[in-house]
């Protein structure tokens, strides 16, 4: 089934990381096993001496799918703006990822400078997919800053602990009901991807839960399969949950005194 | 009269060499636009990105952005990422 994201339509619910594949062979593997038609990629700075990294990028670009460059290592609205420029340019897309990192050790969103960075990117013309903390307010400020789309964590990137903050989610999902709701960081094993899915989440972004995996093209064919299940189970509409038994089979008194 | 010693003949003169810095290291280079430092550094211009001194440097406006002394030039290039 198709579904609408920033200007386009696509049939995977599943957008994949690049980054720290055991090889290129197998990162290509990966990307074909898990069905993404979105796949993130970031933009460094040269070495004064480096080679060029061409193969790489020519790589991911056989690969069909639509590119989201994402704006890693920025730590202000500057940076990132800029960084969103050169994307931009050599990815010849107006997509971006946006993150403004706050912290070192969590690597969390600084909410402050992403919404001063994701306001500029928009009038400057960008489809901005920023990634956010769960705050529901910093949410609805990146909103009337003009995105169409959030990405809102799971854990910190690269934690593998899933869904730490379910509530938060399931509050976001509730309060943004028409907002295309993407959780991107920390996200484990399909189990999580699952659980995002099942809540209503429109898609999931993950890497690492691949790339570190003992066999990441296996696991990227499992993710596939758990967010289509995920998808499917949230629009079968799930059963209420109760706190007692209600008995399934219809019994009626007691069937074996006569 | 030799066309090079004609007084509006432009050439690079041995004299005129720019401090700047390429991606963070020092160089002494000759005065050249950006585009000029991108093809001396035997790059696509469309495999990699440019700024000078922080700001953006767009391809097409390479050619006619002159390096000047104390500039800072960065370029970028696609990586892998999450």
């Amino acid at each position: 089934m198709s579904w609408q994201i920033g200007g386009r339509a696509l049939q995977s619910r599943f957008f994949l990381g690049t980054a720290g594949y055991p090889s290129p062979d197998i990162l290509q593997q990966a990307i074909a096993a898990s069905g993404a038609q979105v796949v993130t990629m970031g933009l460094k700075r040269q070495l004064a001496h480096g080679a060029q990294a061409g193969d790489f990028f020519s790589l991911i670009k056989a690969t069909g799918a639509h590119l989201l460059p994402n704006t890693a290592g920025c730590r202000t609205a500057r940076e990132a703006v800029t960084l969103a420029a050169m994307a931009r340019e050599l990815f010849d897309t107006r997509w971006i990822k946006l993150e403004v990192v706050g912290d070192e050790h969590t690597l969390q969103p600084d909410p402050f400078e992403l919404l001063i960075a994701a306001e500029q990117l928009v009038k400057d013309g960008f489809e901005v997919f920023p990634y956010c903390t769960d705050d529901l307010v910093s949410c609805r400020r990146l909103l009337d800053a003009g995105c169409r789309i959030l990405m809102p964590w799971g854990a910190p990137i690269g934690s593998g602990q899933g869904l730490v903050n379910p509530y938060a989610l399931r509050t976001l999902r509730a309060r943004l009901p028409d907002v295309p709701l993407i959780v991107d960081a920390g996200i484990g094993s399909p189990a999580d991807a699952v659980q995002a899915m099942e809540l209503g989440f429109d898609a999931v972004l993950l890497n690492s839960a691949v790339a570190h995996a003992i066999d990441p093209v296996t696991m990227a064919r499992a993710f596939r399969l758990g967010v289509e299940a995920g998808r499917l189970a949230y629009e079968a509409g799930v059963m209420a949950r109760q706190d007692m038994a209600v008995a399934s089979t219809p019994v009626t008194g007691q069937p074996f005194l006569l | 009269m030799n066309p090079a010693d004609h007084p509006d003949a432009t050439r690079p003169a041995a004299a005129a060499l720019i401090r700047i810095s390429v991606n963070g290291l020092p160089q002494s280079v000759p005065a050249m636009t950006l585009a000029q430092w991108v093809a001396s550094a035997g790059a696509a211009p469309e495999s990699l990105a440019t700024a000078v001194n922080g700001e953006f440097v767009a391809r097409d406006a390479r050619a006619a952005r002159l390096l000047r002394d104390g500039d800072a030039v960065m370029s970028f290039q696609p990586i892998q990422g999450g």
